[in-house]
């Protein structure tokens, strides 16, 4: 077993599950991508020199020595990190090719050669400094903030976008790791959002009660209904045998029009505007801001969902449900043998997917959004699936992906705005790192990685 | 492969020295340039190639700087709604002292980040003032150019039957139905005709869309619907789907285009009659190239495009300039001066108050 199959990722759980249930055997993985990495030599021609395996009943290695063997080993971390560094060094080598002054800078690349690779190198890292300064902190606006030029706010506002945009993809992402986890592919993450930002803002805009009952009220609903969209595809998966890939993304079509009628009728629109947007959503249902101030934006919806990943982490790996599920993923067959209602499973996997989908699309409905409107979720249910798939489709991981592509969204609108660098390069970067991160073989032979001896020994423990 | 591994490092290297802290210590405030007029706009979803407001609001802006070379036009996009508040904040942050941004469905943004920046001038297409002193709105009765659309389709033709449909359900869109329909109305009652309308009615505010400003593919299908009606003239008010109209035109019928002059901004010049032109690039132009004139000071009033100031039209006719009669050319104009003198009132419940 390699390190990078995300269902067979947890070697303490998947010895759990063989002694809870010994009719499991481990089954392939469900999803084709991951499927073919499971012959490293097939698609990369990687040459791996046998003398550097080792066999787990070697003598017991320092730590210290570990950690250096492990530092520039195929462990899925290392992997990850320069999958996100060869990210961005193709990021730079589009920006360079999208801005006309350093393209042509370039034709005296032999004449001016210095100044070319001086311009290129200026124009790149003052383009990822801005992201950086976007997302994480601006060291310039520190050291104001130090001789008293400017507020504490402005130190936290890159950190508060980061959070801000994170909160509803790690909603989306858990959406599909849950069911991934169950050997189901969840697409369906927009609609299930849309409908949650549905239910979450119908109930933040139509009432106006005490802040304490509306806002659980509002994420209830929005729960509730991202759920009922969820189970709807879990119920004719399971009695009709229907795709759930097909399901969701139809589901998500449906939703999205709904949306656009919905904010139309005369109980929600907003009757002093001209244009399609609903009624303004009431203070009292608003998610309250971590730190109240107008310019921090960062809001409860990312407690929740890092609430959610726990609950998640918890189900998966001490819970009862969770287990049938994961039991259900590996092989539904022997899952109905050993007395799994693989159909109830299905359909309550699926209704957890969307709950937590509606989650995402109610933190944006309550959180940051003002009133409903068409565009307010843009691609978040999208780019859950990416966020699942960097995070290996664990709920911790899943947590850091969706940090990291938050803080991408942050930075790359700085960046934007700063450099003039366009919007898109955020989305291109963020989908070659989920790119790379699936197809490890290729950024181990690009790095020259040497096989890990601890995922080396994982495996020689699973298999063995 | 030992290149990557070194560009790979190089990386690295780069991501700590932009954690280094900062050499100078105290840094300007931001409006040190004193000579050049930073004029920053934010799109909206829309992005800024939509062949729509955002596209001419920008071309308003470049055109502002062709005039003025002081004003330093830049935009940035949003990919989404929430996207709205850190760009405007961002582009405070940059310094920008005039900040347009697209569409009504900004506004709340706009007013947050305007009540935010009291001292900086923000302006809004398609929007009020929004309460705020500094913020310059930019709005347009495109009903009025609409009319003479819808009477000029009435008197062009043959079948009598013209065709509408729009992309969404939504007042920026309806206010050119409205008025298309009205223009028709008034064929019928000054030349005793009965020339109909599909695919909307006024009366109801009801009728055909896409749902959809961007499918090629549905704005045919609602095209073909119009023509096997025996509609001769359509006009899309649809966006990027109106396309689909233009594409399939042969000769069944010939298609009035919305915003911008399609007989220049699409590549189906030949079946174009006319354009409904909402001149968002003068309104922006001249916004931005006042605020330039007087840096400092904010902006009073605000842009209304009529048929009077040019900022809503109707576009040439180009390559149907033979084939209009010259008698309907010449009552399309009358009606124009009729407008602008107030003799004639086009209203429509979408239309700016």
């Amino acid at each position: 077993m390699t390190s990078h199959e995300p269902i067979e990722q947890e070697p303490a759980a998947t010895a759990a599950s063989a002694d809870k249930s010994p009719a499991l055997p481990a089954a392939a993985p469900a999803v084709p991508t991951v499927a073919a990495d499971q012959y490293p030599g097939a698609a990369v021609k990687v040459e791996e020199k046998p003398a550097r395996h080792r066999t787990p009943d070697e003598p017991k290695r320092s730590f210290a020595r570990t950690f250096r063997e492990e530092l520039w080993a195929d462990n899925s971390f290392t992997v990850t990190l320069l999958a996100i560094v060869l990210a961005l060094i193709c990021g730079a080598i589009l920006m360079v090719v999208g801005n006309a002054d350093v393209r042509d800078q370039w034709q005296y690349l032999f004449y001016q050669p210095g100044k070319t690779l001086g311009d290129t190198w200026e124009f790149v890292s003052t383009a990822y400094a801005d992201m950086f300064k976007g997302s994480i902190v601006n060291p310039d606006t520190v050291n104001r903030w130090y001789w008293n030029m400017t507020t504490w706010q402005q130190v936290l506002y890159p950190i508060s976008e980061t959070l801000t945009n994170a909160a509803p993809l790690i909603f989306t992402g858990l959406a599909v790791a849950v069911p991934f986890r169950a050997g189901l592919f969840n697409i369906g993450g927009q609609g299930q959002a849309i409908m949650g930002a549905i239910g979450g803002g119908t109930i933040g805009l139509a009432l106006s009660l005490p802040e304490v009952i509306q806002v659980p009220l509002g994420v209830l609903a929005g729960a509730l209904l991202g759920g009922l969209w969820g189970y709807l595809v879990g119920v004719l998966k399971a009695r009709t045998g229907a795709h759930e890939v097909i399901l969701t993304i139809m589901l998500n079509n449906i939703a999205f029009l709904f949306l656009g009628w919905y904010i139309l009728q005369s109980f929600i629109k907003d009757p002093n505007r001209s244009d399609a947007i609903s009624q303004p959503i009431e203070e009292s249902g608003d998610l309250p801001q971590l730190i109240p101030d107008p310019l921090l934006r960062a809001h409860y919806g990312i407690v929740l969902a890092l609430l959610a990943a726990a609950g998640v982490a918890w189900l998966l790996k001490r819970g009862r449900f969770g287990f049938e599920l994961r039991a259900v993923g590996h092989n539904p067959h022997a899952a109905a043998t050993a007395g799994i209602k693989v159909g109830t499973t299905i359909a309550l996997t699926m209704a957890l997917a969307g709950a937590l989908a509606g989650l995402g699309g109610t933190s944006v409905a309550l959180g940051t959004a003002p009133a409903l409107t068409v565009d307010m979720l843009g691609q978040v249910g999208f780019n859950g699936i990416l966020v699942a798939l960097l995070g290996r489709v664990r709920p911790w991981g899943v947590v850091g992906a969706g940090l990291l592509f938050g803080a991408l969204q942050a930075g790359g609108n700085a960046m934007q705005t700063f450099s003039g660098v366009s919007v898109e390069l955020v989305v291109v970067i963020q989908a070659l790192i989920v790119l790379f991160v699936a197809a490890p073989a290729l950024v181990k032979s690009i790095y020259r990685l040497r096989r890990s001896p601890a995922a080396a020994a994982q495996a020689g423990l699973a298999k063995g | 492969m030992k290149i990557v591994a070194l560009a790979a490092a190089a990386g690295l290297a780069f991501a700590a020295a932009a954690c280094a802290k900062p050499t100078e210590e105290t840094p300007g405030t931001g409006s040190s340039a004193a000579a050049a007029f930073s004029a920053c706009m934010v799109t909206d979803t829309g992005g800024i190639d939509d062949h729509s407001f955002n596209a001419s609001s920008w071309a308003g802006l470049k055109a502002a700087e062709a005039g003025n070379p002081a004003i330093k036009p830049s935009y940035t996009a949003s990919t989404a709604m929430s996207d709205y508040d850190p760009n405007l904040a961002n582009s405070v942050t940059k310094g920008c002292q005039y900040i347009q941004a697209v569409g009504g469905l900004m506004g709340d943004a706009t007013k947050k980040a305007a009540t935010a920046n009291p001292k900086v001038q923000f302006s809004i297409v398609d929007a009020d003032n929004l309460g705020q002193a500094n913020v310059y709105p930019i709005q347009f009765q495109t009903q009025q150019a609409a009319y003479l659309a819808g009477y000029l389709a009435a008197g062009y033709s043959k079948t009598g039957k013209v065709g509408t449909y729009g992309g969404m359900k939504i007042p920026p869109v309806t206010i050119f139905m409205d008025g298309f329909a009205d223009g028709v109305a008034a064929y019928n009652k000054a030349k005793s005709k009965n020339v109909q309308v599909l695919g909307w009615d006024k009366a109801k505010q009801d009728g055909l869309f896409t749902d959809d400003f961007g499918s090629q593919e549905k704005g045919k299908q609602k095209s073909d619907t119009l023509a096997a009606q025996g509609a001769d003239v359509i006009f899309p008010v649809a966006g990027g789907a109106g396309l689909g109209t233009a594409a399939n035109a042969g000769d069944k019928y010939v298609v009035i285009w919305v915003d911008a002059d399609g007989f220049e901004t699409t590549q189906y010049g030949k079946v174009m009659l006319t354009t409904v032109v909402k001149n968002s690039t003068d309104g922006v132009k001249e916004a931005v190239t006042k605020a330039a004139g007087t840096p400092g000071t904010l902006l009073t009033g605000g842009f209304m495009g009529t048929l009077a100031n040019n900022g809503v039209s109707l576009a040439p006719y180009h390559d149907f300039d033979s084939k209009i009669d010259p008698a309907l050319k010449a009552e399309v104009e009358a009606l124009k001066q009729d407008i602008i003198s107030g003799k004639i009132t086009v209203e429509s419940p979408a239309q700016p108050k």
